[in-house]
């Protein structure tokens, strides 16, 4: 098998040993409440449309109902005729000649990427493609013209089904391209066939990663004013600072002259991580108006036009030995893009390729990917982002393996555990975890849960026809993006960087404002880097705002994905906030004639070492810095200090969940009952918001499993196109969950952490799936595919009981 | 445009005249024309229950209404919940148990929240979490929602009414 150039370039990392942090952690580790939520709480948070311009107007567009057409011609004289209607564009009025972005170019890799404009240009692709913009005094009156436009379509083949789009002979999304392959992709390491060989067992299986959304409640929005050659964008984004840059490059402002602004944003789960067309569109139209222009997203839209998630078909294979030891992994992924490659669509698999090792020490791993073209929206970063799609596969079929070898599947795992390690595991594929210990947090799970209890409450469910089963999953993920020279355009192929940038200010009055590059949309970075400054400054973290998500406030960033912000924007926070104290240091050590190294932070003073009573507060040590009649020798006035943080490593968080559920025989409904939790990722900064996280992430992968699939009919039609259809879990559906942690301290950084947004997810999907097999191997059922609706548990059953479907 | 007709609307204890489509929603009322935009919109299928508002104490999806409807009704918003500086318990409760991450959600499951807890002051998780099944949370997975709710049941004065405060 052949590693592709890209996978070649992925170098291999050691992971950096750094300093701990020499503060004390007063406020660190403490589950403190959120300065973010008095604001919510009351209904005073400003999200997109809560901001109103002067002389604003609204947008709607004109979408494709078809998935694939060609347009034959479109009339909005009625349109325009309305009153209360200020413009209709089509693509010929739009100037932009540039493709809505993709940053991927893996070295030596051709990626097939069409051509992605505003508005559709001839031919339509996929349902929900824009064809005209519509601009109008309210959001009523746009919607009113929209409904007036007639576009005349001439329908074309459609493929939806991607293992279909790779036939020959299959119609094409893109003609011209002449192919629906994007590209091969693989990364692999170890001898696989040696692996194969010494093989007792071979399992295969094909597991469907069906397509979801991120489903944010807010839905997305954007305001955009051009004024006095500025223009300033609000937008419910994840990337303010990426979204500059290519409203810079697609507009030709210059970038100083464009602000983003991403205020409150309610949830993101990845689906805010791109430029969007309407973004662009808007921003377009409010120059080419002089009028500020303001679109908020209906969820149907979201649906339709708020980039997807996951959409893979996997054929695994794995070998194991009699006695357990696994021997080799082959993963086989065709990852279905959609009909439009975004901002980081074709980069999105090849995550999954990144963590096909697991927790376990498999000599031998290969990941072979193609990614294929449909008549569907695109995909691209959704929770977990790939991780989740390699982790359901080896957690699954690990117990797969453990049922055909007639063994403990936590014993199967436990055998093939990467012994503990703190500071780097080369794995067979090049890819060295940073810190862990996986045994750690499976015992840490099994305090909390034991196995024969369910399997004795599961007897005595059985009587009644309901049919208890456990399922876990151990997992690992790699997150923290992060190291620029890896992933940058010389490595993996990504056109930017991975570090990330912050900015601790000292005011002369003493307070202190951090500017942070990461861009949160409900995480808590207000509270948790405010925890960190705090104490390095030896202050209050109420002393300390935290500004984030307005790119004229502080130095470029690179905003929130992949779990990165803290180990990679907090870590910046805190080199920041220690080079600020270190100047504080030479400050009160010159003005109170003591060495240095002898000032120490005392009970919030930056005090002399062993004389306590002499010291001087962060204030204190402001005025002197900025009333500068008295500082050392050759030192710059001002307490104000940047950091730009490029991690040598990403982190590797780590976690061992259990899941319980009943399964209704007569109906096949699943229930969750129970949900245990063991996640680590490393020293808690704040214990409260690592919970929210894990909470939130289970609940994203349960949904998967269970209840939600973004599902297209043959024709290309999107079914699940409303809440109604796609369907979120509610509170009744779920248990409370039982959390846990391991802290094993990460290398890479100085606080030690890893990321916690995305963990939840990865590790969530398999542990329901399994736990819903267990259940029903009593009726003879091995391996369902998600989602376990009713309807296809109930046809399992049947199914393996050779009964026939309803 | 369809032409307007009047509307009187009283919300959080202060009352507004405005000239309104007859098609306006509720909660279009609330926040373009009454400028309160706690409450929040989050769907068009009236599954989200981001919008959810007290009518005469009773929560209802503001984005299911017609402002017209809302004519000689008591409103309450999320904005009405705190009074006098004083955290409505269950905004309290929110806030100490982290019963929310982006918010989006969070005006609409504290009115809903309120709803339960003035027909049932005492109420199990699982009631709980079925009253708040009309209420999509993409962040907390609920656990949090869920805590605060049950504590802010615990806490003295929870149950008073959001109708019952405005009126006092
Ligand atoms: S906005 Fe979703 S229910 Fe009202
Ligand atoms: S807190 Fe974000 S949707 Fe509930």
């Amino acid at each position: 098998m052949t590693t592709g150039g890209a996978a070649e370039q992925f170098i291999r990392v050691a992971a950096e040993t750094t300093e701990a942090a020499p503060s004390p952690s007063i406020h660190v580790g403490q589950a403190m409440r959120r300065k973010e939520d008095p604001r919510l709480i009351t209904g005073k948070g400003s999200y997109v449309e809560d901001i109103n311009l002067t002389g604003q107007l609204w947008a709607a567009w004109v979408r494709s109902p078809e998935a694939h057409a060609r347009i034959v011609s479109i009339d909005a004289s009625a349109a325009r005729a309305r009153k209360g209607v200020h413009a209709v564009y089509t693509h010929e009025d739009l100037d932009i000649e540039a493709s809505l972005p993709m940053i991927w170019v893996p070295p030596e890799i051709e990626v097939k990427t069409p051509h992605h404009p505003v508005l559709a240009k001839d031919e339509v692709n996929h349902v929900g493609d824009p064809v005209a913009l519509v601009i109008g005094d309210d959001r009523y009156a746009v919607i009113d013209a929209v409904e007036d436009i007639v576009v005349e379509y001439d329908p074309l083949e459609v493929v939806v089904d991607p293992e279909k789009a790779l036939e020959e002979g299959s119609p094409l999304v893109h003609e011209q391209l002449g192919t629906n392959k994007v590209c091969e992709w693989s990364l692999g390491g170890g001898d696989l066939e040696a692996g194969f060989a010494e093989a007792d067992v071979v399992i295969e299986r094909r597991i469907v990663n069906h397509r979801m959304a991120g489903a944010a409640i807010e839905p997305r929005g954007v305001l955009a004013e051009f004024r006095a050659d500025r223009l300033t964008v609000w937008s419910s984004t994840q990337v303010p600072h990426f979204l500059r840059l290519f409203l810079s490059i697609l507009l030709g402002v210059t970038e100083d002259k464009v602000r983003v602004i991403a205020p409150e944003v309610g949830g993101g789960f990845g689906s805010k991580l791109q430029v969007y067309a309407e973004e662009i569109g808007c921003a377009w139209a409010s120059m080419k108006l002089g009028r500020p222009i303001k679109w908020i997203e209906t969820r149907t839209e979201g649906f339709m036009v708020t980039h997807h998630g996951r959409d893979q078909i996997d054929t695994i294979r794995v070998g194991a030995k009699r006695d357990g030891t696994l021997t080799a992994w082959h993963a086989k992924i065709i990852a279905d893009l959609g009909a439009y490659q975004m901002l980081l669509t074709p980069a999105i698999p090849p995550s999954s390729a990144f963590v096909m090792c697991g927790v376990y020490k498999t000599p031998a791993v290969q990941t072979d990917i193609v990614m294929v073209m449909t008549n569907k929206f695109g995909t691209d970063a959704i929770r977990g982002a790939g991780r989740p799609e390699a982790t359901h596969m080896i957690e699954v079929t690990m117990d797969q393996v453990a049922h055909e070898l007639g063994m403990d599947p936590l014993e199967l795992r436990r055998k093939n555990f990467i012994p503990p390690f703190s500071n780097g595991h080369e794995t067979p594929i090049g890819v060295t975890y940073d810190s862990g210990n996986y045994g750690g947090a499976l015992d840490k799970l099994l305090e909390h849960i034991d196995p024969a209890d369910v399997r004795r409450e599961a007897e005595a469910l059985r009587k009644r026809g309901v049919y208890r089963g456990i399922g876990f999953s151990t997992y690992t993920e790699i997150c923290g993006n992060a190291p620029s020279r890896v992933i940058g355009p010389k490595g993996f192929g990504l056109q930017g960087g991975g570090w990330e940038s912050a900015t601790v200010r000292v005011h002369a009055s003493g307070a202190v404002t951090l500017y942070t590059g990461t861009s949160p949309h409900g995480q808590g970075h207000e509270t948790g880097f405010a925890q960190i400054v705090a104490d390095r400054l030896g202050i209050d973290p109420a002393q300390v705002d935290v500004i984030h998500g307005d790119t004229a406030t502080g130095p470029f960033g690179l905003d929130t994905y992949g779990s990165r912000s803290l180990s990679v924007g907090g870590e910046a926070a805190a080199r920041a906030a220690t080079k600020v104290a270190g100047k504080a240091r030479q400050i009160v050590a010159h003005q109170l004639e003591a060495a240095p190294e002898d000032i120490e932070l005392h009970e919030g003073r930056f005090s002399v070492r062993g004389s306590p009573d002499k010291g001087m507060t962060l204030p204190e040590v402001a005025g002197a810095a900025y009333v500068p009649d008295n500082l050392p020798e050759g030192m710059e006035p001002g307490l104000d200090e940047q950091s730009f943080y490029d991690p040598e490593n990403f982190v590797f968080p780590f976690g061992a969940h259990a899941c319980v559920v009943d399964v209704d025989a007569e109906t096949g409904k699943v229930s969750v009952v129970r949900w245990v939790a063991v996640d680590d990722c490393g020293p808690a900064i704040n214990p409260m918001l690592i919970d929210g996280q894990v909470h939130g992430g289970i609940t994203h992968g349960i949904g998967q499993a269970l209840y939600e699939r973004i599902h297209y009919d043959e024709s290309g039609q999107l079914v699940t196109g409303t809440f109604v259809d796609y369907a979120l879990a509610t509170a009744a559906e779920l248990p409370s969950y039982e959390t846990d942690r391991t802290e094993t301290p990460s290398p890479v950084n100085s606080l030690r952490v890893k990321g916690v947004g995305e963990a939840g997810t990865i590790a969530a999907s398999p542990a329901v799936v399994n736990a819903v097999i267990d259940a029903l191997r009593p009726l003879g059922v091995d391996y369902i595919n998600m989602p376990l609706t009713p309807m296809r548990v109930w046809e399992a059953i049947h199914e393996a009981n050779g009964g026939v479907r309803a | 445009m369809s032409k307007t007709v009047p509307v009187h609307l009283r919300v959080n204890g202060v009352e507004h005249q405005l000239d309104a489509e007859p098609r306006l929603l509720l909660v279009h009322a609330l926040r373009d024309h009454l400028g309160l935009t706690g409450t929040h919109v989050g769907c068009d299928t009236s599954n989200c229950g981001a919008c959810t508002v007290h009518f005469n104490g009773q929560p209802v999806k503001s984005c299911t209404v017609l402002a017209v409807q809302a004519d000689g009704v008591e409103v309450t918003t999320i904005e009405g919940m705190a009074k006098d500086g004083e955290l409505h318990p269950l905004q309290e409760a929110f806030w100490n148990d982290h019963g929310l991450q982006c918010g989006y959600c969070t005006p609409g499951m504290i009115m809903a929240a309120a709803g339960l807890l003035e027909r049932n002051p005492n109420p199990s998780e699982h009631e709980v979490r079925h009253a708040l099944e009309g209420n999509l949370c993409r962040c907390t997975g609920y656990h949090n929602i869920v805590k605060a709710v049950l504590d802010a049941a615990k806490t003295k004065g929870a149950t008073v009414s959001a109708q019952r405060e405005v009126s006092a």
